[in-house]
């Protein structure tokens, strides 16, 4: 406890002898036979396969993977000589999703959290709350909501809140993978900016290494089998590992896609127009307008990116083309063939109408999982148009080996993995071949694996007379896709779609 | 949806410990249940209006927050009007229905003892912060601070979850079962709902272990919650209210024990 | 699933850990959610209910009741169902506007009980689905008799007896067999990894 409490931070040390940790009631160890050894002071970055057990890892050296009943360990696991879970503070872990990471709703309580929870005195913790906040560059008013910041914003708060604990041992499990450039900038470079006053050692999982690769002076990659596959320094561990890491999901900076290029460049709009806006308003919720006077068409065998800052209401507009909300002013109207016998306005199609019209993949693929197989899940849309048994069995076939899902078909959709959702999520609405298909940030926190099979699944799909409307930050998902683009920009109004 | 929007002020009455808003409340309620009779109801009542004035609300704002309690006091009074006890004089029978002179009576005590109870409950609880609650609870009531702390940060995701079921619902609609089965779309929405919300918690409780929480020290308060004057004020305020109701209904002899 | 065995699931211990707790709370909120979306569709429904058949409406009580069996199911430890239910009653007042202010801490607290005092009864070492169905039963129980004091307090016999009837029948289906249902349902998706509840359902499938 008096580790805590001290002025400066002793940076830690981190001993792995032969461990291993297996979840309980599964029969797979999530680390097996690791056998590793980081100085005080290091600086690492963290990869291998998923599934090859690194976030397990940085949980344990935090000290909160549970307890016997949770899972078997094997070895030992030190840090500083001690085991993880009987020094809190010692290590500081900042996770992945900035949603759940937030824990008050204040943000000076919200930094103070750790330090109350050490027992420190309450002055040493306010002169500590406003310390981190200042490290950390976030210049809120201490009673700021923290429900109002961004993304990046609460990664910060997060952050200061793990440096107000002093810990010797900084632990970062993907810490930018759920935000946006912008965002990811800004939580760079206040760790950046740690790490230049701080002598902790620090753990970084991330697989866009560009991100982090001129902080660190240690590369490790855990392979899946167990153990460490590569150790060394950065330059040297991607240049010898670089195809290796680059199939198992990981962004190698200086490595391209490799993906064909669109075949369609300028499509014949005259023909091809499946929607068009005229001085549309949008609204996410009622009275809650977000943008108006947007002016824009969507076309057949097209790709048409959406893009924007923060709360411009890039997700509203995809909604509301996609006729899940209701357009909160002008016009929004569906070609004669596209509507295809319904109305013209989408808002007024029935669910079952929107089927074979339009297939929407939302952000949280999550959110649109309804059934308790990944079989049954592919054959809802299907079996909503009516369509026969044999019928729904044989699409279901394709699109499960197309999405390389056949090995999963009777799994629970919530226990895939985050790849393996964003896939399924795609192939339930291309389950009844819609014309259009709207995303929302189709690439958001997935892999270099994921993100190549999700591109290149679109490219065939426009290419074949599909339209395509996407939200998104990713700019090298818009440069591969996009055949225009239409940036909101957060002040009422659209740009008009520009080609690209 | 009010998501959570708690009116900010300078009047006295934010500045009260909401531990002693929730006593107050309590007390109140606890002891206007016993009986029911219209001479306790109307005298509390009579009471708590007066003292409505410096409940930091406006007009406006406690017609909208009391709103449901005006609608249901009325309603358990129409049901008791009908189906109450029978006694006296019968003015109507129908089916179960048994108007009468006792009954009649026993409907107007029953709308104002809820207005009675209802009211300074929810005006109370208007001014109240919840992270203020929780300071109050965990270091003035001494509740285990574990619990008290779990369920205000589980109490933070409430506006993600507010998302979450929104957008569950447009999902809905576009896999192509939003059409009729309001039911059964309600359960799968719900169910989605409590599978997000599980797996919000599991990281939530992961952030805050590995900041500490729940580690065998003892915990320190970055703020205090005090208890003072003007929190014993207040109970004793509405222990004032609700010694006075029951003296009077004793007094005038219309004291009837809810069990008896 | 292809990765999971039947490992000897160890009883566990009777101290609640902070994933317990937290999962208790967002399970607690969640309820309290979708009690709001309920309160919604209760005046309609009982309006159809009570001209029936007065006390009839008390069958959709259990729309109210599911958190503290489902939390008690879930959590497995003394109190959570105590805990989660008195949670989705706070959080219900506070989000829907329809705030019953302190009153519904008793409500919350008086059902939360009547499913606690079931599981207590097994000595929270029983959780199969007739366990479950009596929390429910206790639950509407607890409904009734809070109703019945609180709201109509001066009601004949007849309509007590419906309206408890009819709320336990309520209790035991929609508090009982759905959360049971719901129970299963959460931990094949692996939400309830964590959890002893999760790892006896996931090695009996």
């Amino acid at each position: 406890m008096t580790a805590a409490n001290s002025a400066t931070p002793r940076s830690a040390s981190v001993d792995a002898r032969g461990w291993g940790w297996r979840h309980a009631g599964r029969t797979d160890w999530a680390v097996a036979r690791l056998d590793l050894r980081i100085d005080p002071g290091e600086r690492v970055l963290l990869l291998g396969a998923s599934g090859a057990g690194k976030s397990t890892l940085l949980h344990a050296l935090a000290g909160v993977l549970g307890g016997d009943d949770e899972g078997e360990q094997h070895g030992r696991l030190l840090v500083n000589g001690a085991e993880p879970a009987a020094a809190r503070g010692q290590a500081g872990l900042l996770l992945q999703d900035p949603d759940s990471q937030v824990i008050l709703a204040r943000v000076g309580d919200d930094v103070a959290f750790g330090c109350e929870n050490l027992g420190v005195p309450r002055e040493e913790i306010w002169r500590r709350v406003h310390e981190g906040l200042e490290m950390v560059g976030l210049d809120v008013p201490l009673d700021h909501p923290t429900s109002a910041l961004s993304g990046g914003q609460k990664q910060r708060l997060a952050l200061a809140g793990v440096l107000a604990m002093r810990p010797g041992l900084l632990l970062l499990d993907e810490p930018t993978a759920n935000l946006d450039p912008d965002g990811v900038t800004e939580v760079r470079d206040a760790v950046a900016r740690v790490l230049e006053h701080s002598a902790a050692t620090f753990i970084v999982i991330e697989h866009r290494v560009a991100v982090w690769q001129d902080l660190v002076n240690r590369v490790i990659v855990l392979d899946q089998a167990g153990g460490v596959l590569a150790d060394g320094r950065p330059e040297d561990v991607l240049e010898n590992q670089g195809e290796r890491l680059s199939t198992a999901g990981v962004w190698v900076p200086g490595r391209g896609h490799g993906l064909p290029a669109r075949r369609s460049v300028a499509p014949d709009a005259a023909h091809g127009i499946l929607l068009r806006a005229e001085g549309l308003s949008i609204a996410r919720t009622k009275n809650l307008e977000v943008a108006r006077d947007l002016n824009l068409t969507v076309l057949a065998g097209s790709a048409l990116a959406v893009t924007g800052p923060n709360g411009a209401g890039k997700s509203t507009l995809a909604l509301t083309l996609a006729g899940l909300l209701k357009p909160s002013g002008g016009r929004l109207q569906a070609s004669a063939g596209f509507a295809d016998g319904a109305p013209a306005a989408p808002i007024a199609w029935t669910s079952r109408q929107l089927l074979s019209r339009v297939g929407t993949v939302f952000q949280d693929p999550e959110h649109q999982f309804v059934a308790g197989t990944v079989r049954a899940e592919l054959g809802v849309g299907p079996r909503a148009l009516g369509r026969s048994g044999a019928a729904v069995d044989g699409r279901v076939d394709v699109l499960l080996q197309r999405l390389r899902l056949d090995h999963l078909a009777g799994a629970n959709p919530f226990t895939l993995s985050g790849g393996e959702k964003r896939r399924l999520s795609v192939g339930t609405v291309l389950a009844t071949q819609p014309r259009l298909l709207v995303l929302d940030e189709p690439t958001f926190g997935q892999d270099f694996r994921t993100w190549r099979e999700v591109v290149g699944l679109l490219i065939e799909l426009i290419d074949d007379g599909t339209g395509v409307l996407a939200v998104s930050h990713d700019s090298e998902f818009v440069a591969a896709v996009a055949d225009r683009e239409y940036r909101l920009l957060g002040t009422v109004a659209g740009q008009p779609a520009v080609p690209r | 949806m009010s998501l959570l929007t708690i009116p900010v002020g300078t009047r006295a009455i934010f500045r009260v410990n909401p531990v002693a808003k929730l006593a107050a409340a309590l007390v109140l309620a606890g002891v206007l249940m016993l009986t029911i009779d219209w001479v306790s109801a109307l005298v509390a009542l009579g009471c708590e209006f007066v003292l409505f004035f410096w409940a930091g609300l406006s007009a406006r704002m406690f017609l909208l927050r009391t709103l449901p309690v005006w609608l249901a006091a009325p309603m358990a009074g129409l049901t008791t009007l009908l189906y109450g006890q029978a006694a006296g004089q019968v003015y109507w029978t129908f089916g179960l229905i048994h108007v009468t002179e006792g009954s009649s009576e026993l409907a107007v005590a029953t709308t104002l003892r809820i207005l009675a109870i209802g009211l300074p409950s929810v005006v109370l609880f208007v001014t109240v912060d919840p992270t203020d609650l929780a300071d109050g609870l965990a270091q003035v009531v001494r509740l285990p601070s574990r619990f008290v702390l779990g369920g205000l940060a589980g109490l933070r995701l409430v506006g993600l979850f507010i998302e979450d079921w929104r957008a569950l619902e447009l999902a809905r609609r576009a896999r192509g079962i939003g059409d009729g089965g309001a039911i059964r779309r309600l359960g799968s929405q719900a169910f989605a709902l409590l599978v997000l919300s599980i797996r919000r918690g599991s990281k939530l409780a992961t952030a805050m272990e590995a900041r500490g929480f729940g580690a065998p020290i003892t915990r320190t308060w970055a703020r205090e919650s005090s208890f003072g004057g003007r929190e014993y004020a207040l109970v004793g305020i509405g222990l004032f209210v609700a010694l006075l109701a029951v003296s009077v209904s004793v007094a005038t002899g219309s004291w009837n024990f809810v069990l008896g | 699933m292809h990765t999971e065995t039947t490992i000897s699931t160890r009883p566990a211990s009777r101290s609640w850990r902070v994933v317990d707790i937290v999962t208790a709370s967002v399970i607690g909120v969640a309820s309290g959610l979708i009690f709001v979306v309920w309160n919604q569709a209760y005046n309609p429904l009982s309006g159809l209910l009570t001209p029936l058949l007065p006390g009839l409406q008390a069958l959709l009580g259990g729309g109210w009741l599911f958190a503290g069996v489902l939390g008690g199911l879930v959590i497995r430890k003394p109190g959570a169902a105590l805990y989660t239910e008195l949670l989705a009653a706070v959080v219900s007042t506070l989000v829907g506007g329809t705030a019953w202010g302190a009153t519904i801490l008793v409500s919350g607290a008086v059902q939360g009980l009547g499913a606690e005092l079931v599981f207590a009864l097994f000595l929270y070492g029983n959780y199969r689905l007739y366990v479950a169905l009596l929390a429910g039963a206790g639950a509407g129980l607890a409904l009734a008799v809070n109703d019945l004091l609180l709201w109509y307090p001066g009601s004949a016999a007849p309509f007590i007896a419906i309206y408890t009837i009819s709320a336990v029948v309520s209790g035991i289906v929609v508090a009982g067999l759905l959360s049971w249902l719901a129970m299963r349902g959460l931990a094949r998706t692996g939400a309830l990894s964590r959890f002893a509840a999760g790892r006896a359902v996931r090695a009996s499938d």
